[in-house]
């Protein structure tokens, strides 16, 4: 339109009381929206908040207490039921031998290795099967079978085809991990409102901009879900391997502590390496996960009112 | 003409028509509202001008570039701030980094969001929302913006003032917007002219001229209020049977 019109528009509303509909300036309407703006918007801030981290330490607390308790009530023998205490001993004295730093360097990194390359591989494998009916009509079900399948009875299989060598860990951890990340992300873009689609295709994206920029994006917080269960599984699938094969060319991991503590009946050590296991487990966690996964949903505006 | 529908018809596999025999020609600059009772095909309509769907009978002429479009929900992306949604409906149009930025900032200013671009969307109120939906529509840089019900969900104030920004904004920048609604004095009050199509099967079935005379006069609007509610209602009414 014209600009005159505009002028118009001002001429009448100064000349014509009894019109119909308000006509403001717009500066009068700059300060309109911006009062409403004002009004409408929410101004709370989170703040810090301690029992986050209280919370959790109190309950570990209280846990440890019960557990002294019982031991020292003696109902069951001390070398089968060893106290909080011991088991301190016991892992002391494993830190001394350099045990500790050993295993947990070795299981670590072959945790975060064999994790690495799952999210390598599950996540175009995901997009695609998010993405192209086919192949998720094809391929779904077996992928969600997958998943069902415990990891461990991949074991004997990766021994006779690999021997007791480190790809027969990889093997298994991605076995563990993969499906678990391309079921994330396949529901991750399964819940991806279709309106979002539908504006990037007004927009004119293509195929893989679509994908790229809007889908991934959009399915983020089923995506992290799944990784997060990916480094679960792949962490869990770890030390199963690791128990069952020992010996060979491989390494002494987590696992293989776990396995030795065993085979010398030493409740101590058993005990010391399946807390070992939950800490790193629960570090990764709390470490990683956790603030990706709070600052994710936060900036989207979905965590206000959850237990999170 | 910058829009001419022909006899356009639609129908989904072998259902009832949604559209049959709708005809319309739109000029460039031309702010026309689409009025209808649910089951218009309205929404079909707007798809078949954006290029979305296809029509099953009749010709339609639309530019070549396409149509710009706005929905009821704003659909943002909520991960992206308000300055990212417009740069990346930007970035899909292929206009270049720092382009984008100056142009995004032009727009923003443009709905009076100037200071809210760093915003996420769940941090903006819902007419801030559709606001930032206007802008990433005109970001397209299209001469036809269609515009499907996008206040409906606005409270009256907002959508007051909405209709007053969007009067602004059409001025300024001489699109040609067609616009869907429900509400017969939100078609008055903003459309040049006003279409009123019928249900099932939707088709143009009156046409009513809005010129700006009859806008700034409340007897008039209200004279022509009634009209258009009762050929509405007539409308409505004939679906009793």
């Amino acid at each position: 339109m014209p600009s005159n019109s505009t002028l118009e528009r001002d001429t009448v509303s100064t000349q014509a009381p009894g019109h119909a509909q308000p006509q403001s300036s717009d500066a009068e309407l700059r300060t309109l929206e911006a009062g409403l703006d004002h009004l409408q918007s929410e101004t709370s801030r989170r703040r810090r908040d301690w029992t986050r981290a209280l919370l959790p330490i109190a309950a570990v607390v209280v846990l440890v207490l019960a557990w002294q308790l019982y031991v020292s009530l003696g109902l069951k023998r001390r070398d089968l039921v060893p106290g909080p205490f011991d088991v301190l001993a016991s892992l002391a004295e494993l830190w001394a031998e350099g045990k500790v730093q050993e295993s947990v360097w070795t299981s670590l990194q072959r945790g975060l290795l064999g994790f690495a390359v799952s999210v390598v591989v599950a996540t175009p494998l995901g997009l695609l099967l998010g993405q192209v009916r086919t192949l998720r009509r094809a391929f779904g079900p077996l992928i969600s079978g997958l998943q069902v399948l415990p990891s461990v009875a991949w074991v004997p299989a990766a021994i006779i085809w690999f021997g007791l060598t480190d790809a027969t860990v990889y093997f298994v951890v991605l076995m563990g991990a993969i499906p678990s990340i391309v079921n994330g992300l396949v529901s991750g873009i399964d819940q991806v409102p279709p309106q979002y689609r539908s504006v990037a295709k007004v927009l004119g994206a293509s195929r893989a901009e679509l994908a790229l920029q809007v889908i991934l994006p959009a399915s983020l917080p089923g995506y992290v879900a799944g990784l997060k269960q990916g480094w679960a599984f792949s962490w869990r699938s770890l030390m199963a391997a690791e128990i069952i094969a020992v010996g060979g060319t491989m390494g002494f991991g987590l696992g293989s502590l776990l396995d030795q503590g065993r085979t010398l009946s030493d409740m101590g050590v058993v005990m010391s390496a399946i807390l070992i296991i939950l800490f790193v487990g629960i570090l990764i966690e709390l470490a990683v996960f956790g603030p990706i996964e709070r600052r994710l949903l936060a900036r989207r505006g979905l965590l206000s009112g959850s237990t999170g | 003409m910058t829009v001419l529908l022909e006899n356009l018809g639609k129908r989904f596999g072998a259902g009832a028509p949604v559209l049959e025999g709708v005809s319309a020609s739109i000029a460039q600059g031309e702010f026309v509202a689409l009025l209808g009772a649910s089951g218009c095909g309205k929404s079909t309509l707007l798809n078949i001008i954006a290029g979305l769907e296809r029509p099953t009978s009749g010709a339609l002429e639309v530019p070549a570039d396409g149509a710009a479009f706005m929905f009821q929900d704003a659909a943002l992306y909520p991960w992206l701030t308000a300055r990212g949604n417009i740069e990346l409906a930007l970035k899909l149009r292929g206009v270049g980094k720092a382009e984008r930025r100056a142009r995004a900032t032009e727009l923003l200013d443009l709905v009076h969001l100037g200071e809210a671009g760093d915003k996420r969307p769940h941090e903006l109120s819902g007419g801030m929302r559709q606001r930032v939906a206007l802008a990433r529509a005109l970001s397209q840089d299209r001469q036809v913006l269609l515009m499907d019900e996008p206040f409906a969900a606005l409270d009256a104030i907002t959508r007051d003032l909405l209709h007053e920004e969007l009067t602004r904004i059409w001025r300024e920048t001489g699109r040609t917007i067609i616009f869907v609604t429900h509400n017969v004095r939100e078609a008055i009050r903003l459309g040049q002219r006003v279409l009123l199509l019928s249900s099932r099967p939707g088709r143009v079935v009156a046409e009513w001229a809005v010129p700006e005379e009859t806008k700034n006069d409340a007897a008039a609007v209200a004279a022509l209020t009634g009209d258009v509610t009762a050929r509405l209602r007539e409308e409505i009414a004939r679906h009793a049977k």
